[in-house]
C-alpha cells in the first residue's frame, strides 16, 4: 500500500507538504520489515533538523532503527500518542501512526524525495 | 557452523512456512520461520493458548551401548547415569578450560541408549567432540541432526490438543520425561519439555514425517487457537522465562557458574569428566556473573550494550527485548560479581543516554501454577 499522494525516501520514511508545512512518517513497507514496534523516540519540539541526518528512533521488538529527517526545517509538532501506543505505527502507518510536522525551511528540498511511482519500484526491488 | 559454506539448509515444513506467509531467515545454516504474523501475537498465543515451532534445524545425537552412561558422564558436566529411564536432565558439554561447547538436553531413551539435543549451530562441533571424547568405548554414537524433524507444541493449551492425538499417557509424563509411542500415527518420541516457560512437548520423528505431524497439530489446535510460532517470538519467550541462549548467555568464554548453571556440574559423580579440575575452581572464583535486569526507563537494552555501575563499567548486555507479557523492558547481562546483587541500581549505555536498570532475580516470567 503506497498512497500516491505523499513523497517518500530512500529510507521508507513518508511526507506529507501542505504550503510549508510537512508531516513525517514510516512507510507501511517500513513498519512492516522493522515488525512490533515498541518504543519511538523522536526529536524536541523546536528542533531544527536537516535532510536526511536521523533524529529519531524506531524500536521494535526484534531491532533498533533511525528515523531520517525527509526533509529539513522546524519540529513544530509529534505526535504525543506514539508514547503510549506505538503499535499505531504498524496498524496505521500512513495515519495515526504519523510521527512529526516540520516547517519547511527550503520547498525545493521535496524535489529530491521519491514520487510514489518511484517508491513503489523501490520496495519491489527490495 | 558446520553449514556457513554451504547454501543454508531447508527443513522439512518450508513448504508450510512458505504457505503460511513466514518472513524466513538463515539461522545457523538453517533458513528458518522469524515470524508468521508477528512476535507479540505469536508470544501472547504461547502464553495463553498454544504455539507450534518447527525446531529441525536442532541436533539429534543418539548414543547407545553398554558404556553409554560412563562415557557421557565422562563426556558432559552432568551425571546421565542417575537419570533415571524415560526422564531427561538438562546439561552442557565444556571445554577443558571450563568454558562451554553448548547446552543440552539429555533423554535416557532406555538403559543404554541416549539422546542429546545439541544446538543447531553446534550440532556438528557437538557430534565431533563426543565422537573423539567416547572413542575406544563399548557404544556406537549416531548423530540423526538431518534425519529427524522436531515440531515442538507449547502453552497451556497444548496437552489438550496433543493429547487425542498420541497413544503416549500424558498424565504419566512428567516435566522433563519422554516416551516412545505415536503422534498421528507415526512413531515418535514424546518429550515434556520445551524453551518458552510454559507446559508443552517436544515431538521427534523422521524427517519424512515432519509434515504430517505438523499439519495433525495445526488442525487439532485449530479450535484452541494455536498459531505458527517462528524463532523471534522463540526468542522473546525464552528471555522471559530466564533460559540462556548459546551465543549470548552461554559460550566458550564463560562457566556454567557464571551463568547461574552450576546445578549442572556434577561434581559428585565417580570419575574424571572434561573440564572437571577447570570448573572446580570457576565454581569458586567467578569472573561474572548472569543476572536479569529490570530497564526503568524507555528504550531496549540490547545484545552487546554496555552496563556501568556509577563511572564503572561492570558488564556487558547479553539478550534484551521488550516483555511482552510484563510490557517493561527486561535484559539479562554479565556484571562483575559485586555488582550481582538483586536491588542493585546499575545503568544501560542505549545509545548516548544512560538508563538505570535493577538487578531482578531471574526469571521475569513463571507460569501460573
Amino acid at each position: 500500500m503506497v498512497p500516491q499522494d505523499l513523497r517518500y525516501t530512500k529510507e521508507h520514511e513518508w511526507v506529507r507538504v501542505v504550503g510549508d508545512m510537512a508531516t513525517v512518517g514510516i512507510t507501511d513497507y517500513a513498519a512492516e520489515q522493522l515488525g512490533d514496534i515498541v518504543f519511538v523516540e523522536l526529536p524536541e519540539i523546536g528542533r531544527a533538523v536537516v535532510q536526511a541526518t536521523a533524529i529519531g528512533v524506531i524500536e521494535s521488538v526484534k531491532a533498533v532503527s533511525d528515523l531520517f529527517a525527509p526533509i529539513g526545517g522546524e519540529v513544530v509538532e509529534s505526535n504525543s500518542e506514539l508514547s503510549t501506543q506505538p503499535e499505531l505505527v504498524n496498524s496505521d502507518p500512513f495515519g495515526k501512526g504519523w510521527m512529526l510536522r516540520v516547517k519547511v525551511d527550503d520547498a525545493d528540498q521535496v524535489g529530491g524525495l521519491l514520487d510514489a511511482a518511484a517508491y513503489e519500484a523501490l520496495i519491489a526491488e527490495a | 557452523m558446520a553449514h556457513s559454506q554451504d547454501a543454508p539448509m531447508a527443513t522439512p515444513l518450508a513448504d508450510r512456512h512458505a504457505a503460511l506467509g513466514a518472513r524466513m531467515v538463515e539461522f545457523a545454516g538453517w533458513m528458518m520461520p522469524l515470524q508468521y504474523t508477528g512476535i507479540l501475537e505469536e508470544h501472547r498465543a504461547v502464553r495463553s493458548r498454544a504455539g507450534l515451532f518447527d525446531l529441525s534445524h536442532m541436533g539429534e545425537i543418539f548414543v547407545e551401548g553398554p558404556e553409554a552412561a560412563d562415557g557421557l558422564g565422562l563426556a558432559l558436566t552432568s551425571n546421565p547415569g542417575a537419570l533415571k529411564v524415560g526422564r531427561a536432565q538438562y546439561s552442557m558439554i565444556c571445554f577443558p578450560d571450563g568454558g562451554i561447547l553448548d547446552d543440552l538436553i539429555v533423554y535416557r531413551l532406555a538403559d543404554q541408549r541416549f539422546m542429546i539435543v545439541a544446538n543447531a549451530s553446534n550440532s556438528a562441533a557437538v557430534s565431533d567432540a563426543l565422537t573423539a571424547r567416547l572413542a575406544g568405548l563399548k557404544l556406537v554414537l549416531d548423530d540423526r541432526s538431518l534425519a529427524t524433524a522436531l515440531v515442538a507444541i507449547q502453552g497451556p493449551r497444548a496437552a489438550a490438543i496433543i493429547g487425542p492425538l498420541t497413544d503416549v499417557d500424558l498424565t504419566a509424563l512428567r516435566h522433563y520425561a519422554i516416551a516412545e509411542g505415536t503422534v498421528a500415527g507415526v512413531p515418535a518420541l514424546v518429550a515434556r519439555t520445551g524453551y518458552t516457560g510454559e507446559d508443552g512437548f517436544e515431538v521427534f520423528v523422521e524427517i519424512g514425517a515432519g509434515a504430517v505431524v505438523w499439519d495433525a497439530l495445526m488442525a487439532a489446535g485449530k479450535a484452541e487457537g494455536i498459531v505458527p510460532v517462528g524463532l523471534g517470538a522463540r526468542d522473546t519467550l525464552r528471555l522471559e522465562a530466564g533460559m540462556p541462549l548459546y551465543g549470548n548467555e552461554l559460550g566458550p568464554d564463560s562457566t556454567p557458574f557464571e551463568a547461574g548453571l552450576g546445578r549442572v556440574v556434577a561434581f559428585t559423580k565417580e570419575g574424571d569428566f572434561v573440564g572437571r579440575a577447570a570448573l572446580a575452581k570457576a565454581a569458586d572464583e567467578p569472573r561474572k556473573r548472569l543476572v536479569g535486569l529490570a530497564v526503568r526507563g524507555r528504550g531496549i537494552a540490547r545484545h552487546g550494550y554496555e552496563v556501568f555501575r556509577g563511572d564503572r563499567r561492570t558488564g556487558i548486555v547479553t539478550s534484551g527485548t521488550l516483555s511482552p507479557t510484563l510490557g517493561d523492558p527486561i535484559a539479562m547481562a554479565y556484571v562483575a560479581p559485586s555488582d550481582a546483587e538483586p536491588g542493585t541500581i546499575l545503568e544501560v549505555a542505549i545509545r548516548d543516554q544512560r538508563v538505570p536498570a535493577e538487578v531482578v532475580a531471574l526469571p521475569f516470567y513463571k507460569r501460573p501454577s
